[in-house]
């Protein structure tokens, strides 16, 4: 029992030292922006590996995505009469909720992962601290930049993949299921708001972007300096960002719609 | 330069302390790195030779003591403080540290283009020149992954002379080398430091390189400064310790057995079971 509580106490104190640290590398980090900003070689750089590396997962995701929504979407409405709104169906349910979600969950695996592992791998053969002992800070040089590639990033790749979905759902839609092609878009149209669906699903892939980033750079650079625990650090950046999408969707949700 | 800070040592160690967990690495030792000259300090594995490099590069902090580079104090300095007497230091790490993503050019240059705003042009000369030093000028456009590692040492070493620093720290750079580029390495540190005008701290346990190349030999163990020398006159010592360590005996002070109990016993105590 005693081993039980100790265990207990020695997890909670863990975590919450994890938790500081990742809080005072993100302001080591945002400390670094400014300076960042001036530097646009290095994040075109990083927005090259982080974002345009992504792009074909969310293209190919966010159709088939739009498929499933149109033809489940087309089964349901049908029965009621209203498939002309299939339009309206699939592009609320993207862009509020599935083009921000599971755009930032593809984000996680790709490209969240592999900046994990390759900052995990910079400091298992030293690169970190050798660019110490040169008097460059690597936090400003390697986690800044890749930073920020991943909060401009983000909500670029949920617009692509919410975009690409509405093709989706139009190509099962409206071409194989005989939906009036006027009505899905001009429905579409007149349903979707800029401010309240829009400009919402837009706020929370940011906020997807900034915790999936930091999660992923904080796990690489607080990775225990070998092969296993660089591998472990990878494993817990998909595990964590996942569940903090999921859980921050819900309260995100909860606040703006 | 006043005379002072040409006579006095680069690196001054005084009463240095340092633990990690209750293990006590340094126990209250004091060391001069000499301006000019190759320094080696040896010991057995895990007597901190290499925790001694990251004190004196201020990466971290001891227990107590104090280490003075160029009359500075190490332990005190604020982090940008620390960062322009780095500027002054190189550090050669055990497996090269070469950034992965960059060819041997880049690697070169990247201290380069951090710290100054040298052209392009102006880069490429330095480079070409710290290049054609280690002898690799024509692998400039090589990646990292497609060097061996006396190749990616060398690279390192260009890398660490890329501005012009006063001292050079070598980790380890004799392990896992081939006859040929262990015989190159020996020859760079010896030609860098002389040419250059560096002062060179090599930590190794390789006996023949590195008191083939060393002016003065400082020997670890248990925390302490066992003893410190001329390679010939640690040689020729009558430390016990030196005598064992430099010689590669088995058995010494440095026993060959691991704590246990009487032999004996133990036999015994198995067949008792």
């Amino acid at each position: 029992m005693l081993n039980f509580i100790q265990g207990l106490g020695h997890s909670g104190l863990t975590f919450f030292q994890r938790l500081g640290r990742a809080h005072i590398l993100l302001g080591h980090i945002m400390a670094g922006l400014p300076s960042m900003l001036l530097r646009w070689p290095l994040i075109i750089q990083q927005l090259y590996y982080v974002g345009v590396l992504s792009v074909l997962i969310i293209l190919v995701s966010g159709f088939f995505v739009g498929m499933v929504l149109g033809l489940q979407g087309y089964n349901i409405l049908v029965d009621f009469g209203a498939e002309e709104t299939l339009g309206v169906m699939v592009s609320l349910s993207l862009v509020r909720e599935l083009g921000p979600v599971v755009a930032a969950l593809l984000f996680a695996g790709r490209a969240g992962s592999a900046l994990t592992a390759e900052i995990g791998l910079m400091k298992a053969t030293e690169q970190l601290s050798a660019m110490e002992m040169m008097a460059i800070d690597p936090i400003r040089r390697v986690l800044t930049p890749r930073f920020l590639a991943g909060f401009i990033s983000m909500p670029l790749l949920a617009a692509i993949f919410s975009a690409v979905g509405i093709i989706g759902g139009d190509f099962v839609g409206v071409g194989l299921l005989g939906v009036d092609e006027g009505a899905y878009w001009s429905q579409m149209q007149a349903s979707v708001d800029l401010y309240d669906d829009i400009l919402n699903g837009v706020i929370k892939s940011i906020v997807f972007g900034v915790v999936v980033t930091w999660i992923a750079v904080f796990e690489g650079y607080d990775a225990i300096p070998t092969s296993e625990g660089v591998s472990r650090a990878t494993t817990r950046t998909v595990v964590h960002s996942s569940l903090a999408i999921l859980g921050l969707d819900f309260i995100l949700t909860a606040i703006m719609f | 330069m006043t005379d002072t800070s040409t006579t006095t040592p680069l690196v001054e160690i005084r009463n240095l302390s340092f633990a990690r967990g209750d293990r006590m690495i340094f126990d209250g030792i004091d060391m001069d790195i000499e301006r000019g000259k190759v320094t080696a300090i040896m010991g057995p594995s895990g007597t901190g030779k290499t925790t001694l490099l990251r004190l004196i590069g201020g990466q971290i902090k001891p227990l107590t003591g104090s280490i003075k580079v160029d009359g500075i104090e190490v332990t005190k300095l604020s982090r940008s403080a620390l960062f322009q007497l780095r500027k002054r230091m190189g550090m050669l790490f055990q497996n090269g540290a070469l950034l992965t993503d960059m060819n041997v050019f880049d690697n070169i240059a990247f201290p380069i283009r951090e710290h100054t705003q040298l052209s392009e042009k102006m880069i490429r000369t330095l480079v070409t020149m710290k290049l054609q030093v280690v002898g690799l000028r024509g692998a400039r456009n090589l990646m990292p992954s497609e060097l061996s590692g006396g190749m990616a040492r060398r690279v390192a070493m260009a890398r660490a002379i890329a501005l012009d620093p006063m001292m050079i720290m070598y980790d380890e750079p004799f392990t896992g080398q081939d006859p040929i580029s262990l015989g190159v390495l020996v020859r760079l540190i010896r030609e860098l430091n002389d040419t250059l005008g560096l002062t060179s701290i090599v930590v190794s346990h390789d006996i023949k390189e590195a008191s083939s190349i060393s002016d003065t030999i400082y020997l670890l163990s248990g925390g302490k400064v066992v003893a410190h020398g001329s390679s010939k006159a640690l040689h020729e010592s009558g430390s016990e310790w030196a005598k064992q360590f430099m010689n590669g005996l088995p058995d010494g002070p440095v026993p060959f057995h691991y704590p246990a109990i009487d032999y004996a016993e133990d036999l015994l105590a198995a067949g008792n079971k």
